[in-house]
């Protein structure tokens, strides 16, 4: 059962709210929200910024399942951004080396990223199970160790190439390459999109078909009551950590395969954080993460317009930021409203029938 | 002896609320210097009732005055300042504080940190039969002492009028006389009591009056020395009074649960928590574990059930062809395949997911099993079907399987659990304090299922802190103290002081 108020209207009074407050930021600016806000409308129908938007959005998507299957464990994947980053670099490198048919190339990269996304968690997980160390201070750690390893692995001397003034892997052969979906004048969406799609689908059925999911959920609420249940909360902890690494693998891929071929030391970071905010945006829901990654992506791009007509495009952040909170906040309220719904109509459930004694068992 | 004069009035209290039920037109009554008991089965509307007394909630009509003036309570401070004070059913001690920390943490305006604070809290030490020295750490403490320390706590802060929160639940008899004695000295101090309670035999023996609420609205106010229990009880349900006696025998020869031998060492030390703990439960038989709380109870059924690794020993089942089988190896998941169905003793923290519908419940230690799974796959249409059929026949309040399982009170929660663990066709049947909290029209439900299915052929390990239910429900009573199992009683003669003596260890020279 589907509730749709406690669903949709948290995230209507979040962006509302977010609206109004960067509406005050406008003001204060001395700009205009009105305009401001139909610049970022118009914005969709330029050119190919509704294409780049959704393509965007679909890298964003792809962060957010990740850092939301963590979240159901209760484990706070932070590591998203190492992970993913880790994972292009290792399998852009493959990629380029390695020589297969078309289909088969373009699997065996993305079982590369998949594994090495998971291979980048495996450390935080096996700490957080055997020693107890937060998920959440080990993976910050491996984010900054990642900047390193990139650097690396991308030098000249080891697997890089010097492209005029910019270093990157080796290029990815065409055999290797996701095509993708020409929409003419808007511009080519990235068919990864298909691939993001099935993955959400994948996750909805696992957490909802699956034992497997039924228990990282049971274990994600309450450890103990699992536990008593016979479910092995380090088991799940660890296959948590591990799954959303190795999605968190994919993140880079749309652009890796669809767009740019090869992984460069200048290609965009911040993806993982982003994940993190659209999954909470998104409840963890299949559905709500993508609404949140095309939000999301939608502010990104906007920014760019809003600068065209002189408004700081920190506008876009604020109203990023304000939304997450505001969500938070949000689905907090209206969950209570709703358990206290509950409960009154358990209530009158319990006091619609006689509360006798002799119905209660005495023969 | 004069009418003392009511010092805490209640009228027409009405809470509408978004609970199970709400107080309705409630009058109480309570005069200076008596003991008070308020009755009435769990999810009557006492707790609101004292939460409302307390400050912790706002009624929505109605008016409260104490001595003689109306106040409006708005928060405990408010309550505190009115001279009332709550010592709550689960204590709200700090373990790593002393005594001494504990009471005067928050309270450090009254009389300061220094000499002053030390001789108050001497003075109420005495007062109260608090025989510890202030600066022992309260995780040291008995239960029983504890208790003491909370009441220490609500008089430090000036209450005049103490509302004691089910006191005797924690406590074994010999533990309740001494608190009975400590609330009669108060009393002739000029103290106020409020006792809550199921307690009948205990609310007439420490009682100067009883109110009995049903269903939030008070039924009646009466004196204990003109009523007996039954007639108590029957103001409290509305109707006849369960009991849990089983009646003829169903034990057979057959052994389902054998347990050896079993040590389980303290986490962190080598004192054993589980100490050569030997039993035998067969098919048909129920066999109750007595015992005071942290005795072990709760570590041997969390080793049996495979939450806790045995250090030695081991333990065995009855497999479907009758032979028993070493499952000290096996896994939760694997001992519950097994046939072990489990109400464990703190639903909230190892029964139920409390955020997550009744029917997700329902799977819960059941996802590799049909009818709610196939082993990898759950099916949430067949687990919604099989949760209507357990609230169908196990009678849980609820107006759906799709409400959260946090959104019924403890007894339908209880009922839920029960029909759970009885679904799975067990063979043995681990019951931890299987009617904790729940009221009594749930409990003789429980009593009923359970001893439904000893008829069939179940194996029941009950441990429970109810006396009462231990004899009546058992056909063995094994009692345990330290760890180890020390004696054996026979429920057809022993009485629950004598079950009493022998949990504490009194009984230990005799045996």
């Amino acid at each position: 059962m589907i509730n749709w108020r406690t669903a949709l209207l948290p995230p209507a009074l979040a962006i509302v709210f977010a609206m109004l407050l960067s509406s005050v930021a406008l003001l204060i600016s001395g700009a205009n929200p009105l305009d401001a806000f139909a610049t970022m409308g118009a914005q969709l129908f330029h050119g190919n910024t509704a294409v780049s938007t959704v393509n965007l959005a679909i890298v964003y998507y792809l962060a957010g399942l990740a850092a939301a299957i963590g979240f159901q464990m209760n484990v706070f994947n932070i590591g998203v951004e190492g992970q993913y980053r880790f994972a292009a670099v290792v399998a852009a490198i493959v990629g380029g080396w390695m020589q297969l048919p078309p289909v088969l190339h373009v699997v065996a990269i993305l079982v590369v990223a998949v594994a090495s996304g998971a291979l980048y968690a495996l450390l935080p997980a096996l700490l957080k199970v055997y020693r107890g160390v937060s998920e959440v201070i080990t993976t910050i750690m491996l984010n900054s160790i990642v900047f390193g390893i990139v650097a690396f692995l991308i030098n000249p001397e080891q697997f890089g190439v010097l492209h005029g003034n910019n270093l990157s892997t080796e290029e990815i052969a065409p055999s290797g390459r996701i095509p993708g979906i020409p929409l003419g004048e808007a511009g080519t969406l990235f068919g990864f999109v298909v691939i993001a799609a099935a993955l959400g689908y994948g996750y909805w059925f696992m957490l909802n078909r699956t034992r497997f999911g039924f228990e990282l959920k049971a274990s994600g609420e309450s450890k103990t009551a699992a536990a008593a249940g016979g479910v092995s909360a380090r088991k799940m902890t660890l296959a948590a950590m591990l799954i959303s690494g190795g999605v968190a693998g994919l993140v880079a891929m749309p652009e890796l395969l669809g767009r740019d071929y090869v992984y460069a030391m200048t290609a965009t970071q911040g993806y993982g954080f982003t994940g993190l905010a659209v999954a909470l945006l998104g409840r963890n829901h299949p559905a709500g993460i993508a609404f949140g990654a095309l939000l999301w992506a939608f502010l990104d791009r906007s920014a760019v317009s809003l600068e065209s007509i002189g408004i700081p495009s920190e506008i876009a952040t604020i109203m990023q930021g304000t939304i997450v909170l505001s969500v938070v906040v949000a689905y907090e309220i209206v969950r209570r409203a709703d358990l206290a719904a509950e409960q009154r109509r358990v209530g009158r459930a319990g006091n619609g029938r006689p509360a006798s004694v002799a119905e209660g068992g005495a023969v | 002896m004069t009418e003392p004069e009511p010092v805490v009035e209640l009228t027409g209290i009405t809470k509408r609320f978004p609970g199970v039920v709400a107080n309705s037109d409630v009058h109480l009554t309570v005069r200076a210097g008596e003991v008070h008991a308020v009755c009435g089965e769990n999810g009557a509307g006492k707790s609101t009732l004292m939460k409302i007394l307390y400050g912790m909630q706002q009624p929505d009509e109605g008016t409260i005055s104490v001595g003689g003036e109306v106040v409006e309570l708005r928060n405990p401070q408010d309550a505190i300042k009115a001279g009332i004070g709550m010592v709550h059913q689960h204590f709200m001690l700090a373990d790593n504080l002393t005594v001494r920390e504990n009471v005067l943490l928050g309270a450090e305006g009254l009389y300061g940190m220094g000499r002053k604070a030390r001789a108050t809290l001497a003075e109420l030490a005495e007062r109260t039969g608090l025989r510890v020295d202030p600066d022992t750490l309260v995780e040291n403490l008995g239960v029983a002492d504890r208790q003491r320390v909370e009441i220490v706590k609500v008089l430090y802060r000036g209450a005049r009028i103490v509302i004691l929160d089910e006191p005797t639940a924690v406590l074994v008899p010999q533990e309740v006389d001494a608190l009975f004695e400590t609330v009669r000295s108060m009393q002739a101090d000029g103290y106020t009591f409020l006792f809550i309670s199921h307690k009948l035999d205990e609310v007439r023996a420490i009682a100067d009056e009883v109110t009995v609420i049903r269903r939030g609205t008070t039924v009646g106010t009466v004196d204990p020395k003109e009523v007996t229990s039954r007639e108590l009880a029957e103001m409290m349900v509305g109707s006849e009074l369960p009991s849990p006696e089983t009646r003829e025998s169903t034990v057979t020869d057959r052994p389902v649960l054998r347990v050896s031998d079993l040590r389980l060492d303290a986490e962190d030390s080598e004192r054993a928590v589980l100490d050569d703990v030997s039993l035998t439960v067969r098919a048909g038989e129920i066999v109750g574990i007595a015992g005071v709380e942290g005795n072990g109870q709760t570590e041997l059924v969390e080793t049996i059930m495979g939450m806790r690794k045995a250090s030695a020993g081991t333990v065995e089942l009855a497999s479907a062809g009758g032979d028993l089988r070493d499952i000290t190896r096996l896994g939760t998941l694997a001992r519950r395949e097994a046939g072990i169905g489990y109400i464990a003793e703190d639903r909230h923290r190892h029964g139920l997911l409390l955020r997550q519908p009744l029917w997700s419940n329902r799977i819960l230690g059941y996802q590799t099993r049909p009818p709610v799974s196939n082993g990898r796959l759950i099916d949430p249409a067949a687990a919604r079907r099989d949760t209507e059929r357990v609230v169908e026949e196990y009678d849980v309040r609820t107006p759906g399987v799709e409400v959260l399982a946090g959104a019924l009170s403890g007894g339908n929660q209880q009922k839920l659990i029960v029909g759970r663990e009885l679904s799975g066709e067990p063979v043995l049947l681990i019951a931890a304090h299987p009617t904790r909290g729940v009221d009594v029209g749930a409990q003789a439900l429980i009593w009923e299922q359970m001893r439904a299915a000893r008829h069939d052929g179940l194996a029941v390990l009950l441990v429970s802190a109810d006396l009462d239910e231990l004899i009546g429900l058992s056909d063995t009573i094994r009692v345990m103290l330290r760890g180890r199992l020390v004696s054996e009683a026979d429920p057809a003669t022993v009485t629950p002081t004598e079950l009493g003596s022998a949990m504490t260890g009194a009984g230990e020279e005799a045996a």
